[in-house]
């Protein structure tokens, strides 16, 4: 462990950088809204992806009131749930989670955490974004076009979601594959970024080896979006194509409301493969990058070092690689050869090993710990209930046979809320409530922290655990009301009302933490510079809030690992990454010269 | 403290809720039985592992909690734990893919007495085809659909002619014999869901899929669509009415040939 620890000797010579190349802001404008520096740019991306995020939420809302109470409220028509349920899906999954992951924690801390003045093309950075921005506007918009926005699913599958029985088949499917043409580009401009800063900016002693799992995390995540994001971009362009010109690519011949179409010789079954090769390492590309930071999360306030590290990162690597060879188990039931069942479902269930190993090494970093439950620890705790709840309900949906009567069910829609839903933004909330300070100087209020941590941990999960068993009993997903049928009990719908209230109460509790965040803006307690006693660079920083270019004069130096918690023998219970060790003790008691 | 005990309620009132929840699946109706002791396999594995996980979060929440004073204990690696641990996770891993590959061979390959039907799907409702006398599915194309003609059988192959067609009515089956289900679709996808078949499998417009399965007991079941098909898809319903052989063959009496559908025209 001592090489991964400590470096080979003595103290380095910093690194000076007289005044960086870096692109000074020079008023308002420059400084806040077309800044190049990373930091900025990271809370523009984080502000509107929370920004789109409340409009998910209401949806969800719309959604629950809907199914808890069906036929109650007129507004709420098959097309208006169709819809709901769409924006829903694409918004959380791709315009809220990715973007806040890669977008908004990895502008942040990956130059902060690395050493780095900034990211290696602060431009480009920028230019990221706006084009984000856009995006996100460019699908607002399909809310207030003629038909509405898309409700063909977040899935898109076609030929449904450009034939006319499905909502928004004018404008809103356009406007939604525009959209995702423009964040993949936005993306791949900032993708690019973090992957090269990460390589090529990191500061003397900072190996790769000593990165924390936040930068491994987001640094790999990135890496995979980067390769998978392509084919999410040729089916958008292939579908439009369809859509707007006639082609073809998806489009079999086939009868709409008894018409003979112009389409014919396409196959819906290829852009599955197309939308999956995406989606499935999107799923890692949002979990990725929470595995990091909850690993930081829990060492810094479990007052330990992380436990394996090393195996930390390569489980990162592995299920990295590995997510790119299990997309079909999204189509057990597609009507693919069912022979790709037996590779896929083999495939699937490897990944367990890697995720396990990490989920035990949290659990053994709390061991021997000396844990605070800081409120960034409780969303922790919180993310492992979650995580585990919902990767083991994995274990059902990928193993191919067990999978054929549920999916398609509300067994499917509890499990990936579970653990892509909750149990990432559970992280996300414990990642704001762990840098707010770094961020703005100032702490979030405990006692709102709390109160909002436990009504949306607990809520989520009475939300989402009695919900596998509505699947369990048969009922399908994507069903506005099951109606009538011979094999759900009246019972079912007193469950759903029960969920709808729950889902109310939770999103309310959000409202409180956006309160927080303004109020102790103005309010919270002062932070200093290392609230938490963290060893990572970024509450090394000579300034909090961190100013543009971060270090002043001089690059910290590393000379340790990240995680050196109550090392034996240290004063504090802490030692930054940058601190010079004296001689290893063993060294110094004579041991290395005999 | 009570941070720990709130965990530890999470884990048990999990438990409980399995235990006494009223909501399982609807009794089986067919021969996949297995499927049902696989999914059963699935939870005593994942149940027990998820309570211990919780179970020791919570224990050390409690057992480690921060004391004024105190400190952690520095140990950055343990190779014998890990190895443990990994392949205690991997044993585990293999228990439940093998019944599941085991199970899978079997949903996939067509038992050679099988008697095939097709199921036909259009926003938003079902048609059926079953073979006639000479037990063979004429051939279909999606291009000759009419509405004289609403399955698109091509009129002048023989093994057509005797197709039972079956628009906007329920579908029979005699119990305990093996279908192999072809699945097809004329506008987009579609899913023919019957719960207590525990089988399903999407309908491709411009392919044709299958499942089989043995019908095991009489009744009637609801089919429902399970692939988002449009706004209709809800309303997508229909019914399969599982028979004995003799009511069956009655209700067959009087189902009409394409041939003689197209007479009738």
């Amino acid at each position: 462990m001592s090489e991964l620890a400590h470096g080979a000797g003595g103290p380095i010579p910093a690194a000076e950088v007289p005044e960086m190349e870096l692109p000074h802001p020079h008023g308002w404008w420059t400084t806040y809204v077309f800044s190049q520096d990373a930091k900025v740019i990271g809370i523009q991306y984080s502000l509107t992806a929370l920004a789109i995020g409340m409009v998910a939420l209401v949806l969800s809302w719309l959604m629950r009131l809907q199914l808890g109470f069906p036929g109650i409220f007129s507004f709420i028509d098959p097309h208006a749930y169709y819809q709901f349920i769409t924006m829903h899906g694409m918004i959380m999954v791709v315009y809220l989670l990715t973007a806040l992951f890669l977008g908004g924690f990895g502008n942040y801390l990956i130059p902060l955490m690395v050493g780095a003045r900034d990211m290696v093309f602060p431009f480009v950075n920028m230019l990221s974004y706006w084009i984000y921005l856009l995006a996100v506007l460019v699908l607002v918009a399909s809310f207030f076009v003629p038909g509405g926005p898309t409700g063909a699913g977040w899935t898109l599958y076609p030929p449904q979601a450009i034939l006319s029985g499905t909502p928004g088949r004018d404008w809103g499917i356009v406007l939604m594959l525009l959209s995702l043409c423009l964040f993949i580009v936005g993306f791949t401009m900032g993708g690019l970024n973090y992957v090269v800063t990460v390589l090529q900016a990191r500061t003397r002693g900072m190996t790769l080896m000593r990165m924390p799992l936040t930068v491994w995390g987001i640094f790999t995540a990135t890496v995979m979006a980067l390769l998978a994001f392509p084919a999410l971009f040729v089916g958008a362009v292939m579908m439009l194509l369809d859509r707007l010109l006639g082609t073809s690519f998806f489009m079999p011949t086939l009868v709409e409301m008894g018409q003979q179409l112009r389409y014919g010789g396409g196959s819906p079954i290829l852009f599955q493969h197309l939308f999956w090769f995406f989606g499935h390492p999107e799923v890692y590309i949002v979990a990725l990058p929470a595995f990091g930071i909850v690993s930081d999360l829990i060492s810094t306030h479990a007052r330990r070092n992380i436990f394996g590290y090393r195996m930390m990162v390569w489980a990162i690597v592995i299920i990295g690689a590995l997510s790119f060879v299990v997309w079909a188990h999204h189509m057990y039931v597609s009507g693919m050869n069912p022979w790709f069942g037996f590779f896929f479902a083999t495939t699937t269930l490897i990944i367990a090993i890697p995720t396990a190993i990490k989920v035990y090494n949290w659990l053994l970093t709390l061991w021997r710990g000396n844990i605070h439950l800081n409120v960034p620890m409780l969303f922790a705790l919180g993310f492992i209930v979650t995580f585990v709840n919902g990767g083991l309900t994995g274990l059902f949906l990928g193993n191919v046979v067990v999978d054929v009567p549920l999916s398609d069910t509300m067994f499917v829609v509890a499990h990936f809320h579970m653990v892509m839903g909750v149990a990432p933004v559970m992280v996300i909330f414990g990642g704001i409530y762990h840098w707010y300070p770094k961020i703005t100087g100032r702490m979030l209020d405990d006692t709102m922290g709390k109160v909002h941590f436990w009504v949306t941990f607990l809520g989520a999960y009475a939300i989402f655990f009695p919900m596998h068993y509505l699947g369990l009993l048969g009922v399908p997903r994507r069903y506005h009301e099951i109606g009538e049928t011979s094999f759900v009990p009246a019972s079912a719908q007193d469950l759903n009302a029960f969920i709808s209230v729950v889902a109310l109460v939770v999103g309310a509790a959000q409202m409180l933490f956006l309160f927080n965040l303004f109020w102790s803006l103005r309010y919270g307690k002062d932070s200093g510079p290392n609230p938490w006693r963290a060893t990572t660079l970024e509450w090394q920083t000579p300034e909090t809030p961190p100013g543009h270019g971060n270090w002043g004069r001089e690059l910290p130096v590393v000379y340790r690992w990240a995680y050196d918690y109550a090392v034996p023998g240290a004063e504090q219970d802490f030692v930054p990454q940058n601190q010079p060790l004296p001689a290893p003790t063993h060294i110094a008691k004579g041991e290395a010269t005999a | 403290m009570t941070a720990a005990l709130i965990f530890v309620l999470v884990a048990v009132g999990s438990v409980v809720f399995h235990l006494l929840s009223p909501w399982w699946w609807t009794p089986i109706a067919s021969n996949w039985d297995y499927i049902d002791a696989t999914i059963t396999i699935t939870f005593w594995i994942t149940g027990v592992v998820f309570v211990a996980v919780v179970l020791f979060m919570a224990y050390c929440v409690f057992r480690f909690r921060a004391k004024v004073g105190g400190r952690a204990a520095y140990e950055p690696e343990n190779k014998r734990l890990e190895v443990w641990l990994t392949v205690a996770t991997a044993l585990g891993v293999a228990a439940m893919l093998a019944p599941g590959l085991f199970v899978w061979s079997r949903y996939i390959s067509v038992p050679a007495d099988a008697t095939e039907i097709e199921v036909v799907g259009q926003q938003w409702r079902w048609s059926y085809r079953l073979p006639g006398a000479d037990g063979r599915l004429g051939a279909v194309e999606t291009r000759l659909i009419s509405p004289d003609n609403p399955l698109g059988l091509v009129p002048n192959d023989t093994a057509g002619q005797d197709d039972i067609i079956i628009e906007a009515e329920d579908l029979h089956l005699p119990i305990g014999r093996p279908v192999k289900v072809l699945l097809r679709s004329i506008d987009v996808l579609h899913d023919f869901y019957v719960p207590e078949f525990r089988a399903k499998m999407d309908m491709i417009p411009g392919s044709v899929t299958y499942f089989w399965f043995t019908p095991t007991r009489t009744g009637t079941f609801d089919v429902l669509c399970a692939e988002l098909c449009g706004s209709g898809h809800a309303v997508m319903r229909g019914r399969v009415v599982v028979q004995t052989e003799a009511e069956y063959q009655a209700w067959l009496e009087g189902q009409r040939s394409f041939a003689q559908l197209a007479e009738r025209r």
